[in-house]
């Protein structure tokens, strides 16, 4: 075998990939020393840092920072423990095991934005939706869930998509669990929380950190989920970096200053890459 | 215990809390499904309906207001050909990461994951200005080249992890038979890789049919998607929300089964490999 093959096969998707990288990240970097609004075309020259200052300085930014890393750490710690709690919970038969895993899995498959319109009206709807209902019948003052807690509405749209996911990857994790060792454990009076802490977890780390690692990925970047419901508001109660750069570029038109959000965005991410890869780079090989 | 036999009360108990749990979990999707039934005044009624006279008006209504199979047809095409082009290029380059180690493989990989790190957002200005410039906007060419794109590095990634499983020794002694490459990969490869290659599609499906960020972004009425269709309901024109579940169950439902069929796979392949 020669050492062309390889490479030629190689060849289409990493060139393919680097264009994908390369060419937007230095249409970016053009984009955000310049005056670029998508409105005033005729207007176009060097302004240097300017587009970076005014996006920082913008009190959103930091608001948008906190909500991206709230969304992130909120929805991975709600579908981990979760997860796992449900996986212990449907781990061992009982009557309906099979039904009970199509069922669970169901959410993982709806589409952002019907997920979020679906919460949005028929759940959490003030008067109409079915918490409403359910509150008024408990004799509880119903909540406006988009006016008054828009970014916890948001992180449960989200966590709800993704706890099937983790839940399913925990049962398939726990089948290869060593059931002797288990029963061992169990003969020797070891208690649940002590099988847990020591046989459970412990089995589960690797797949433990493969979701935190897929979850990432997809939360990183959450949009529809707020695109549909809140408009990141009221004000920025809602708005992530992603939602805040799309705002700069496709309604105030200001390309420049969505470029500068967006090299912040990808240095952001990139930090939380390297830490990834550090991670996983462990765990995958 | 599981091996005790009969209905002990543990088994009671964790039967009962898993049913509970789950229907809690399923039930914004069962109550979407049940208003799409109902009329517009039931599907607001106060208290909640939970038996009532099924009807179908609301499909008509909804094929008739939006069109909804030129979105289901622009689903379609997008989420398969991008798929399959997807895999036109990953299968040969995870086979070639996959059974010709060299010492930048790994760091490739984790480069091609790196990529999918970045948020797409990162890439919408250019994007969206090279589709304009190449007339690309609202078509399905562009969506179809952006869903190829952003899921090709998990294409590659699953693939390999797939491949990685298959001992070298087998396609030695294909090749020492004086198999050619091509027999080689089409009567030793491809099958044993057959597994790997339907999960990863399947994803990739799954993925490319959901995607709403680049089909609100790039389409508008001609190459728009049904995530893109179901985003315009949200227009505070009223409460429609018989239409709306409708809708959206119409745009959920091919997936939604789909994925029932193929959950084991998906979610095996989804983990690269690393949970078994």
């Amino acid at each position: 075998m020669n050492r062309f093959l390889p490479r030629a096969l190689l060849a289409p998707a990493v060139v393919t990939l680097f264009l994908w990288m390369i060419v937007p990240l230095l249409m970016t970097i053009y984009f955000s020393v310049i005056r670029y609004n998508l409105m005033q075309p005729g207007e176009v020259g060097f302004i240097g840092l300017e587009n970076y200052q005014y996006f920082l300085t913008d009190p959103s930014f930091g608001t948008a920072i906190v909500n991206t890393l709230m969304l992130l750490a909120s929805v991975i710690a709600i579908t981990v423990i979760g997860g796992v709690a449900l996986a212990l919970l449907i781990d061992e038969p009982f009557p309906g095991r099979a039904l009970v895993r199509v069922l669970l899995i169901s959410p993982f498959f709806v589409m952002p934005t019907v997920n979020a319109l679906l919460w949005k009206h028929m759940m959490m709807n003030p008067i109409y939706g079915v918490f409403a209902q359910v509150s008024r019948f408990l004799g509880v003052q119903p909540v406006d869930w988009m006016t008054d807690l828009p970014l916890f509405s948001v992180i449960l749209m989200v966590a709800w998509q993704w706890l099937p996911f983790a839940t399913l990857i925990f049962v398939t994790a726990l089948q290869s669990m060593n059931r002797e060792q288990l029963e061992a454990a169990r003969m020797d009076g070891a208690t649940y929380l002590q099988q847990l802490r020591y046989l459970y977890v412990p089995h589960l780390g690797r797949s433990i950190a493969v979701v935190i690692m897929i979850e990432m990925i997809f939360l990183m970047s959450i949009f529809a989920e707020i695109y549909t419901t809140t408009g990141g508001g009221p004000g920025d109660a809602s708005t992530n970096l992603a939602f805040l750069i799309f705002k700069q570029a496709l309604l105030n038109f200001d390309a420049g200053v969505a470029s500068a959000g967006a090299l912040l965005a990808i240095v952001l991410a990139n930090i939380v890459a390297i830490f990834l890869i550090r991670m996983i780079g462990k765990n995958l090989d | 215990m599981a091996t005790a036999p009969g209905l002990s009360p543990a088994l009671i108990v964790r039967t009962v809390i898993a049913w509970l749990v789950t229907l809690v979990i399923f039930f914004p999707l069962g109550w979407l499904v049940l208003t799409a039934f109902k009329t517009e005044l039931q599907a607001i009624s106060v208290p909640p309906q939970l038996f009532f006279t099924p009807t179908l008006d609301n499909f008509v209504e909804v094929e008739r207001r939006s069109d909804y199979l030129l979105y289901a047809k622009n689903s379609l095409i997008t989420s398969v050909v991008s798929t399959l082009l997807g895999l036109a290029i990953a299968l040969p380059a995870a086979y070639s990461m996959a059974f010709f180690r060299n010492r930048w493989t790994r760091d490739l990989l984790m480069w091609m994951l790196s990529t999918k790190m970045m948020p797409a957002v990162g890439a919408l200005v250019p994007i969206y200005v090279l589709a304009q410039t190449a007339g690309l906007l609202d078509t399905r060419t562009a969506l179809i080249i952006v869903f190829t794109l952003s899921n090709l590095p998990i294409m590659v990634w699953m693939l390999y992890s797939h491949m990685r499983d298959i001992p070298h020794e087998i396609l030695e002694a294909a090749r020492m038979d004086g198999a050619t490459l091509w027999q080689e990969f089409r009567r030793v490869l491809l099958p044993l890789a057959m597994g790997g290659l339907f999960s990863t599609g399947l994803l990739c499906l799954v993925l490319a049919w959901n995607e709403a960020f680049w089909a609100l972004n790039l389409t508008a009425a001609k190459a728009g998607t049904l995530a893109a269709l179901i985003a315009s309901y949200s227009s505070p024109e009223g409460l429609f929300w018989a239409k709306l579940s409708c809708a959206s169950l119409m745009a959920i439902a091919p997936i939604v089964v789909f994925g029932w069929f193929s959950q084991r796979q998906l979610v095996q392949g989804l983990t690269f490999g690393a949970v078994k």
